[in-house]
């Protein structure tokens, strides 16, 4: 499967997917030093995005967003690559950050919903430099 | 996007890979908001100076090693640790977080940024104007800059925010545009008696309602009398931005882009603002029992002076009952203004610690705070809850400053008997 994805943020990535099921904010939902989802009420509390591919349909809206992507990106604790359908500035702001100060590279690629429906069944994802996602 | 040969030099890295980074991420941000040409700004306030991760100072510290500089006038956030009280922070256990903290507002101040340290900006003389096209990033300040000022800002997130007033321009898109400034629901305050109106509680009810109903959306308020005050328009301006991702509202004959409701608004979903909503509003905010009291928390977002005058009003002579804790944040513009009025040394002596630079639910030294806390903001009763070990009770300043002095949350028998 190969789908021509919108990039946000440009690089390469390839590992296990990890679907999250609902939003997550960057920014107090998420600790860069674990790499994990530490808001109790979301459903997936707890989980590490480190070593991943991540799919998310959206992120919730912070202006801390960026920080939180790129220390996570620093300390090596944060997703390979980002994969979502409402296009997010910050998630994109801190991913090109951490690529210029860190030189690791995190893309950040928007999809529409049905390539998001196909793409959250895969269980191993990778991204090109051009933005193409391979499952 | 339409490049001038300014920009394109900033592109080519012929002033630095600092100021390059700077102009490839507003562009990399105006691709995705869609914008086919940059616009020029007069202003900044940074919110990437509430650290975050040492991220943040390795962003200011690249920026300052290549010799980047800010394109217009640049004013700060407060800091996640106070400069004004460094006795806070003996012997706290994190020592990476304050003086990680502490770093990155001394790296903002060589970058040339203000030492504001202020998430109230507006309180403070030398800011933008109505019609201003500007930079802004904190939710409260974005609001407060866009509805009670007239200026113009999207919310740019952290490092966006400092790559714009490096390159002095914003993608041209959103909330700098007319078209995007326009209303898209309506809410009527009608129904309310206007003598409820005068009360300041209203303002913070309010705000967290029109937050509630509009989510993202841009939200226009009518029947909002002229007498509202400064403090008043604060009050929604950082309630919306917390119960909602508002970043602009608009008050009908009352605030700068909208003398008239027809001037912002072109139909649509329309709303009535009752008394049970005021109620289930108070219901939310004040989200703990009232009892006896612990702490009373005032400033978020920092306090204005004819705020501190309301307090040393309220308190009439008397002291805060021993044992309490009553903290009001400020900045350090306004604490200069108080200490010269003689405010300081009243509220001092009356057992109120008035400290600048910081956020009273985010900052460490300051968040040892438990127990059941009154305050009168509805940002803080919002977020309190979710980040330190506290019951919150939300009241008017004038309960607040009374409890504060029984020891036990007061309740004004004048706002509550009309309400129900």
């Amino acid at each position: 499967m190969r789908i021509a994805g919108t990039i946000l943020n440009a690089g390469e990535a390839e590992g296990p997917a990890l679907v999250l099921t609902e939003p997550l904010s960057f920014w107090g939902a998420f600790d860069p030093r674990s790499g994990r989802i530490v808001d109790t009420h979301h459903a997936q509390c707890g989980v590490a995005l480190g070593g991943h591919v991540l799919l998310l349909p959206e992120t919730r809206g912070s202006g801390g967003t960026p920080g939180g992507i790129a220390e996570a990106v620093r300390r090596g604790t944060g997703p390979l690559g980002v994969i979502l359908i409402t296009p997010d500035i910050n998630l994109a702001v801190g991913a090109q950050v951490a690529t210029a100060l860190y030189g690791r590279q995190c893309p950040v690629i928007a999809v529409t919903e049905a390539e998001y429906a196909m793409l959250i069944r895969q269980t191993h994802i990778s991204i090109g430099a051009d933005g193409t996602i391979t499952a | 996007m339409e490049l001038d040969s300014d920009d394109k030099d900033l592109l080519a890295g012929r002033r630095g890979p600092a100021m390059k980074l700077a102009m490839e991420l507003v562009l990399q941000a105006g691709r995705i908001m869609g914008a086919e040409r940059l616009q020029p700004v007069t202003f900044a306030h940074l919110d990437a100076c509430f650290y975050n991760g040492q991220a943040h100072i390795d962003f200011a510290q690249y920026c300052l090693d290549h010799e980047a500089t800010f394109a217009v006038p640049t004013w700060g956030n407060n800091g996640v640790v106070s400069l004004t009280h460094p006795q806070l922070y003996e012997g706290h256990p994190d020592r990476e977080m304050v003086e990680g903290a502490r770093k990155l507002l001394e790296l903002y101040e060589a970058l040339g940024c203000k030492p504001t340290w202020t998430c109230a900006p507006y309180h403070l003389p030398g800011g933008p104007k109505a019609g201003d096209q500007i930079v802004a990033g904190e939710s409260n300040a974005v609001s407060f800059y866009n509805s009670v000022t007239g200026a113009r800002t999207n919310k740019y997130g952290d490092y966006l925010d400092v790559a714009c007033a490096l390159v002095g321009k914003v993608p041209f898109a959103g909330l700098q545009t007319d078209e995007g400034r326009m209303a898209q629901l309506h809410l009527s305050t009608d129904e309310i008696p206007e003598e409820w109106k005068r009360h300041d509680i209203f303002y913070h009810l309010l705000g967290h309602h029109v937050g509630r109903l509009a989510g993202r959306r841009v939200p226009v308020v009518s029947g909002l009398s002229g007498s509202a005050t400064v403090d008043n328009l604060k009050a929604v301006s950082s309630a919306v931005a917390a119960s909602g991702g508002v970043e602009l509202w608009h008050g009908a004959g009352v605030t700068p882009d909208a003398p008239t409701l027809e001037k912002v608004w072109r139909g649509g979903e329309t709303h009535v603002l009752t008394r049970q909503d005021l109620a289930a509003a108070q219901a939310v905010l004040s989200s703990g029992r009232d009892g006896p009291l612990d702490v009373v928390a005032l400033g978020t977002p920092h306090f204005s002076a004819s705020e501190f005058a309301d307090v040393v009003t309220l308190l009439q002579g008397r002291k805060v009952k021993p044992g309490l804790r009553f903290i009001i944040t400020s900045s350090r513009f306004v604490m200069g203004y108080i200490a010269q009025k003689g405010w300081a040394d009243i509220l001092r002596e009356a057992g109120v610690d008035v400290i600048g630079d910081i956020c009273s639910y985010y900052a460490p030294g300051i968040n040892t705070m438990r127990g059941r806390v009154m305050t009168n903001a509805a940002k803080w009763a919002y977020y309190a809850p979710g980040m330190l070990p506290v019951e919150v009770c939300f009241g008017s300043l004038r309960e607040c400053v009374e409890s504060a002095v029984r020891g036990e949350v007061w309740r004004d028998p004048a706002l509550w008997n009309t309400l129900s």
